[in-house]
């Protein structure tokens, strides 16, 4: 358990270290000179290497490299160019709004994606089946941007009290978590409709219904259990690329998260916000991806006994 | 149910001969030319015509003819961005599946780390660093969406090369190249159609996505997720403006994925 335990963490590690390598790179090839964008296209000779010489550009690529890294570890992402404030305090005020929507609209995809495969698997093979999969289908084909819009044109038509865009008060939420939520919820019924399926037919659910449990008791009590699991860790995961900004959503609804920083950062090639968004998302991810290990290694014994057995 | 399987196919790949029909009759289909000025509604888009039967813009170009049109640029785009995704993919997943070991152990932590970075943000500021243009937008939805495909080919790969008419090839003294062109290749050559068809439904996104935020192919090109962005300051007076191109989009992404997932469940069964 021990020895598992350490070679996921530093799998972690290293991932994170690889993608940080892969965000210096790009960073690295943006054609804008950052002290140009700080002292503006006027600026004479001096005045650029006095700036180049504080960020440290003038020092070979290497040692910024590392310089970065370990002011990373220490959670300092370093300024933006264009705010001037640090990027971690930055993403941290952001943070919030971010987790509001990630967590509702997970919540809303997890109840409306069980429900459409619980329903779809129970009347397998009917009209109803079929319906379902046509549903979740064109609900994980629709651009998200697009549906936004349309919940934006729909809300401001037929209804007065719910908010166009911005963060005030939960009825903002409405929109944004809709928006976001359909699409996972339509990928996760049909997850849930085939591992149901397949739970079914496993010896240990035909057993029961053979002793006289009804076909849905049997699909609720037993199948459920099994077909869950791998449900919650692409919930985990994802939820995990929620928290770190949705960029589409929180454009169309004007939303102050950590999406729309990192579309600005891009758009005003502020470098060391966009290498602290990557950054930040990437870390989270790993995080997600060590819970899931975790989580898996707590109910799974051949995992949990290997280094004993 | 083969039944249900096979009627997906089917009209997944109605719906997308219906669209590369479109996309190449555009100039005798469109009724107007979709980058001109063709009606006087600057700043005042018109409601549906019998003239435009899905009205104007703000700069009095015709809806329908741009919608028409950007078929062209949203296939074209959609299917070579799957073609540099796919030769990306195959080429490091058959060279990790059949090499196995150092190469293996790399291209799969490589594989790895990609997948931690987040595709959209990653597109973008590679797109905004790269200036956009019809290239880079392709080589960086193919440098973003590699890595599944990857992984796929890679686990198809591995289980053929330990195949025995492929050992017994490699006993006979076949080189490297010959035993993955002759014979890893064509049994891994029906996932990878699968594959290419659930992509470009990806690749299509990615795409309107990136033209949404203003980094698509750049205009006048009509293209349908830059439509969406332009419309959207005229949500309440014109919703019709960000309501068709939107249509058209999902319409394109639900053929190829009722196509790819068609043949998928054909094939599973």
């Amino acid at each position: 358990m021990v020895a598992y335990l350490i070679r996921r963490v530093s799998f972690g590690a290293f991932v994170l270290l690889g993608t940080s390598l892969i965000t210096f790179a790009i960073a690295f090839m943006v054609p804008a000179d950052p002290a140009v964008a700080m002292a503006g296209a006027k600026a004479d000779p001096h005045t650029l290497a006095t700036i180049r010489h504080q960020l440290h550009l003038d020092e070979p690529l290497y040692v910024q490299y590392g310089d970065y890294l370990v002011r990373a570890l220490h959670g300092d992402l370093g300024r933006s160019y264009i705010r001037r404030e640090s990027v971690t305090r930055l993403i941290v005020s952001r943070f919030p709004a971010t987790a509001l929507l990630a967590v509702s609209a997970m919540v809303l995809s997890l109840i409306l994606g069980i429900a459409m495969g619980l329903v779809a698997a129970a009347y397998r093979d009917t009209a109803i089946d079929n319906a379902q999969l046509i549903v979740s289908l064109a609900m994980v084909s629709m651009p998200v941007f697009w549906l936004g819009t349309m919940l934006l044109i729909a809300a401001s038509a037929f209804t007065r009290g719910i908010p166009l865009g911005g963060l005030a008060g939960w009825k903002s939420l409405i929109l944004p978590t809709i928006t976001l939520a359909l699409g996972s919820a339509g990928y996760y019924s049909r997850i849930l409709h085939t591992n149901l399926s397949d739970a079914m037919e496993q010896e240990y659910v035909r057993t029961a219904i053979g002793k006289g449990l009804s076909r849905t008791r049997a699909m609720i009590k037993h199948a459920m259990a099994n077909a869950l699991l791998p449900l919650v860790t692409l919930a985990g995961l994802d939820l995990a690329g929620l928290l770190s900004g949705v960029v589409l959503t929180e454009t169309v609804f004007n939303w102050p998260g950590i999406g729309r920083l990192a579309y600005e950062a891009i758009f005003s090639l502020d470098i060391p916000l966009i290498m602290g968004t990557v950054l930040f998302s990437a870390f989270l991810i790993v995080l997600a991806n060590l819970a899931v290990d975790l989580m898996y290694a707590y109910l799974d014994p051949r995992i949990r006994l290997e280094e004993i057995g | 149910m083969k039944s249900r399987a096979n009627a997906m196919e089917l009209i997944g790949a109605t719906m997308v001969a219906s669209l590369v029909l479109v996309a190449v009759l555009a100039p005798m289909l469109a009724p107007h030319d979709p980058t001109r000025a063709v009606a006087n509604s600057f700043g005042d888009p018109w409601a549906p015509s019998w003239r435009f039967p899905l009205g104007t813009d703000a700069l009095g170009r015709d809806v329908l003819s741009r919608i028409i049109f950007g078929a062209q640029i949203s296939l074209e785009v959609g299917i070579a961005a799957m073609a540099v995704t796919m030769t990306i993919g195959v080429a490091i997943g058959l060279s990790a599946g059949f090499f196995g070991g150092t190469v293996d152990f790399v291209l799969m932590r490589f594989t790895d780390v990609m997948l931690t970075l987040p595709g959209l943000l990653l597109a973008m500021a590679l797109v905004s660093v790269l200036g956009p243009s019809l290239l880079s937008i392709l080589i960086v939805i193919g440098i973003v969406s590699w890595t599944s495909i990857a992984r796929v080919v890679r686990a198809e790969a591995l289980s053929m090369s330990q195949r025995d008419f492929v050992m017994a090839a490699r006993a006979l003294g076949a080189p490297p190249q010959r035993l993955i062109v002759q014979h890893v290749l064509p049994n891994v050559a029906p996932t990878i159609i699968v594959m290419a068809a659930l992509g470009t439904s990806g690749t299509l996104l990615l795409d309107a996505a990136l033209s949404f935020l203003g980094l698509g192919v750049p205009p006048p090109t009509p293209s349908w997720g830059r439509m969406i962005e332009e419309a959207t300051i005229y949500f309440r007076v014109a919703p019709w403006l960000a309501t068709f191109p939107g249509l058209a989009i999902f319409y394109a992404v639900l053929g190829f994925n009722l196509l790819g997932y068609g043949v998928l469940r054909r094939r599973a069964r």
